[in-house]
């Protein structure tokens, strides 16, 4: 399906990456000389000249003649896409032929407004939110290199430059949340992130491997190619080339069981956790396996995998979710529980739910980080819940921009989530009697989403203050104009509707399960029941946390064993270090470090300069200088030498008698002949 | 034929010249004195001359006598040369013993 | 006659031979490969090599080993001294000779096809020329060139011969002369 040579305009995708790279480059070599203005200039400029090219292909998709596509109309989509664009050859080594290129079809496109799009709104902020940080130059770099590298990602072409994207986020990942290093939180906080990354990348790897010796080619349509062609080629290395990618996924998406640094990664600042750790670097995971769904979509096992893992994840992070006390937490479960949701869309092959919900979930989670940032900000630093309320009448502007947000995770129609949820939710029900158990777990997620953003809402907002001695002051204009474009997407992100979304993605994704025959009443019941649940978490949390707050307190202490559990995160983190960690130290330090490296290896250094100089002091003595001694020796090999031509000669059957040097003589004749000539 | 008419057979001028060669590298080996020890080395040359001219004489080629001709060019060149070496080596090391004569050791 | 003079003359070249080995002072050394190359250019005049034994005289006997007497007497060489000695000449060296020497013998002594000879002929392929004109006939017509070459290392020699064996220039002249 290679339209560019059919479509000839160049939409100039490699200004995309290359944009932030060189604002990367800018700010992270001269920016501590610049001054600050000109800092945020570079910093800025770069994603919004990223965000105008998407822009521009954008419109130039939409205006193709002779095909339009506007939403509502008939559902058509233009036929240019996708858009290859090919920078070079890089790496051609047998059958194997790697180009760097660039796709640009539905699945990017999406992809790349939320990126770009969501990156700006929170570049803008961090100008206000940084603006006291002597490491400014230095956080709008890795900003920008962060945004090179998602762009990377999701414009790849082949699986391999897909790869250096996916590493590279999880490089700016480590260095943004580190961003603060000599705090030590911070920075184990940093390399648990990149640790537990690598760990998934290293599942990502097997699968690449397994892809290049079952297809021999790396390029995403090619592969697609492939498949199409063979189509009764399911399971088996399949399922064990998804399995491996969902491994991958879950590294990046925070998924059981490598879910463990995004709660941590909230050392770093809070629009890195908004950009990084809510609308962009997580979902990576989930634009993978929709990228590779032709994959997916061939093994029902790994398909199955996926959305249990999904719904596991979602209601397990839920849990946690309520009985945590920094806001910034409470955030972070609820990023893992909503890609979570991501994940169970994408184990019932609904992958155009997946990104719609992707894409809703960017707004509200970026609008709900930021109005965290701006609550700490306003607060002075203060991220403990407890010590918060009353807030509501002294920031106007956060209060109402986070309220909406709120609403919109629990998913109250019509705000964004209730669309992209609901049709998670249908999809799941559709898939039989185990859809229904996942449909049933997802619901109850719901439930508990709603409990515990509302409990975040009215701890943080409403009640008396309980920090009398601060002075809550609103955010500059820098910061308060990205949470009102952010609540204005979160209101009306979803009005497109699942359907047209769907029809719009399905030439990369593919269509949805229920694309044939739709069930209006099964959904409205659905949504009923969605709704409700989510009425009921409020009220709970009404009564909870605003009628009788001593009621929380009461609860927990009724059921300790039950509230430790939640509170310490069900200890899975004391488990890792113990299962793992501890041996893999023990490992190290003691076998690899003592063992191997001192014994063997120190030894085996020792013994070889050892044996060199025990040689060399032997053979020192035979060089004596001693004009007798070489003499002896001499003429010991030139006896050898005599005895070596007696005995070969005679094996070789050259009787004793002297043969006649005539044949000598004639070539020693023919060359002295040629000498003498010259004397004639 | 008596037997003091009798011819002498080559091979004995050639065992003659294999023993003088032996007895050219044992002096090699033992002696202590350097110019001894180049005396011994054209004993060896003089040993190889003989018995280049038995084969010349074998097969009845004056290419052998040549040979023995240039042999005596080069080695008369070699021992002005050879000897010219040793007053400088006696010069700079005060002794013609060969075993002093050791400073090429590691 | 032939074979008595074969004797007497290989004997004397045994005889000067050993001797050369076991004169302690190198002058009697000297001497004894005078006698040595003597007798054997009796032996070439035995093979009908004229010429040869000639030059041996003149040459090797005549030049070479005035050479090494004159330098005996410039280095005032003295009687041999037992000194350090070499660990590895005996053990290794003596072997080494006689293997040589039993090498040589076995496939001297086992050859077939060679002749004798007889004094007074000479070189059978051209009977009426003497040995020098045969020897010219080569010499100057094919192997010119080499024979050219040769007096070229032969003056290169003497100059070598010069440079390094004469002294150390007028400093040591102007140092012996220096008031002490």
């Amino acid at each position: 399906m290679n339209a560019s040579s059919a479509f000839p305009i160049q939409l100039g995708l490699w200004l995309i990456p290359l944009l932030p790279f060189a604002g990367f480059l800018l700010n992270g070599i001269l920016g501590c000389r610049l001054p600050r203005w000109m800092v945020t200039v570079i910093g800025l400029l770069a994603p919004l000249g990223s965000l105008l090219i998407v822009f521009n292909a954008t419109l130039v998709a939409a205006s193709h003649p002779g095909i339009t596509v506007c939403k509502g109309c008939a559902y058509q989509v233009p036929s240019y896409l996708p858009n290859v664009e090919n920078l070079g050859h890089w790496l051609a080594v047998g059958s194997l032929h790697i180009d760097f290129s660039l796709v640009f079809d539905q699945l990017s496109l999406v992809m790349l407004l939320v990126v770009t799009g969501v990156g700006f709104l929170i570049h803008v902020y961090s100008v206000g939110y940084m603006h006291s940080d002597p490491g400014y130059a230095r956080f709008f770099s890795y900003l920008n290199l962060f945004l090179f590298f998602m762009t990377t990602l999701v414009l790849a072409g082949n699986i391999l430059l897909m790869f250096v994207g996916w590493e590279g986020v999880g490089l700016a990942s480590y260095l943004l949340i580190a961003f603060w290093f000599e705090k030590p939180t911070a920075a184990a906080a940093g390399k648990k992130a990149f640790v537990v990354n690598r760990i998934g990348d290293f599942g990502f790897l097997i699968a690449i491997f397994l892809i290049l010796a079952q297809f021999g080619t790396l390029t995403f349509s090619e592969i697609a190619a492939k498949l199409a062609a063979n189509p009764t080629f399911t399971g088996g290395v399949l399922t064990v080339i998804c399995l491996c990618l969902l491994f991958g996924a879950a590294g990046k998406s925070a998924q059981l069981p490598l879910y463990v640094w995004l709660p941590d990664a909230m050392e770093g600042p809070t629009p890195v956790s908004a950009l990084i750790h809510a609308a962009t670097m997580v979902t990576a995971g989930v634009y993978m396996i929709a990228r590779t769904h032709f994959l997916f979509d061939r093994s029902p096992a790994a398909l199955s995998t996926v959305a249990i893992v999904g719904a596991a994840t979602a209601i397990f992070a839920a849990t946690i979710g309520l009985v945590q006390n920094d806001i910034k937490r409470v955030l972070a479960y609820s990023t893992i529980s909503q890609l979570g949701y991501m994940f169970l869309a994408c184990g019932v092959a609904a992958y155009s739910a997946a990104i719609f919900h992707l894409v809703t979930h960017a707004f509200f989670k970026a609008l709900l980080f930021l109005c965290a940032g701006s609550v700490i900000h306003a607060l002075g630093g203060e991220q403990d819940m407890r010590k918060m309320g009353g807030l509501r009448t002294k920031i106007p502007i956060t209060f109402w921009t986070m309220t909406i947000a709120v609403f919109t995770i629990a998913g109250f129609p019509p705000l964004a989530a209730f669309f992209s949820k609901d049709s998670i939710l249908y999809a799941a029900f559709l898939q039989g009697s185990g859809g229904i158990v996942l449909w049933f777990v997802g619901l109850f997620t719901a439930l508990l989403t709603a409990l515990y953003m509302f409990r975040l809402w009215y701890m943080t907002f409403f009640g008396e203050s309980r920090t009398p001695d601060a002075h809550p002051h609103e955010s500059p204009w820098s910061m308060r104009a990205p949470l009102i474009i952010l609540a204005l997407l979160s209101i009306c992100g979803g009005w497109i509707g699942i359907e047209r979304f769907a029809a719009f993605l399905a030439p990369s994704t593919g269509a949805l399960p229920w694309a044939a025959a739709a069930n209006p009443r099964l959904e409205i019941a659905l949504v009923a029941f969605a709704v409700a649940c989510a009425i009921v978490g409020w009220r709970i949390a009404h009564v909870f946390y605003l009628r009788k707050p001593e009621r929380a307190a009461q609860l927990a202490a009724s059921v300790p064993l039950g509230y430790d559990l939640l509170a310490n995160k069900f200890y899975i983190d004391e488990l890792y270090n113990s299962v793992i960690v501890k041996p893999l130290f023990v490992v190290s330090r003691y076998i690899l470090g003592w063992v191997v490296d001192a014994a063997i290896l120190g030894g085996l250094a020792w013994l070889l300069a050892g044996i060199a100089n025990l040689s060399g002091m032997v053979l020192q003595r035979w060089q004596s200088g001693n004009l007798r001694s070489y003499a002896a020796w001499l003429a010991a090999a030139a006896a050898a030498v005599l005895l070596f031509v007696l005995l070969a000669g005679s094996s070789h059957g050259w009787s004793l008698t002297l043969f006649h040097p005539e044949p000598i003589l004639k070539l020693s004749r023919i060359s002295i002949a040629h000498l003498g000539q010259a004397s004639h | 034929m008596s037997f003091l008419q009798q011819d002498v057979p080559l091979s004995w001028y050639l065992i003659l010249s294999a023993i003088l060669f032996s007895l050219g590298v044992i002096g090699f080996l033992i002696k202590r004195n350097l110019i001894t020890v180049f005396m011994s080395i054209e004993l060896m040359l003089n040993a190889v001359n003989l018995s280049f001219v038995t084969f010349a004489r074998q097969w009845n080629e004056v290419r052998g006598q040549i040979f023995v001709f240039f042999v005596m060019m080069v080695a008369a060149a070699e021992a002005a040369v050879g000897l010219a070496i040793i007053i400088a080596v006696f010069r700079a090391r005060s002794t013609l013993a060969v075993d002093r004569i050791n400073l090429m050791k590691l | 006659m032939h074979l008595i003079l074969f004797f007497l003359f290989a004997g004397f070249c045994l005889a000067g031979a050993i001797n050369l080995l076991l004169q302690t002072h190198p002058i009697n050394s000297a001497l004894s490969l005078i006698v040595v190359m003597t007798s054997l250019a009796v032996l070439y005049l035995l093979l009908g090599a004229e010429f040869l034994a000639i030059a041996q005289i003149i040459v090797y006997a005549g030049a070479v080993m005035v050479l090494f007497t004159f330098v005996v007497m410039l280095l005032n060489a003295g009687r041999e001294e037992r000194t350090l000695g070499s660990r590895a000449a005996w053990p290794i060296g003596f072997p080494a000779v006689v293997a040589i020497l039993a090498v040589l013998a076995t496939i001297l002594l086992r050859a077939q096809g060679l002749s004798a000879a007889r004094l007074g002929e000479g070189l059978t392929n051209a009977p009426n020329q003497s040995n020098l004109v045969q020897l010219s006939q080569v010499l100057f017509h094919q192997l010119l060139l080499p024979f050219e070459v040769t007096s070229i290392l032969i003056l290169i020699a003497i100059l070598g011969a010069v440079a390094l064996a004469r002294a150390e220039g007028s400093q040591t002249g102007a140092e012996r002369t220096a008031p002490k």
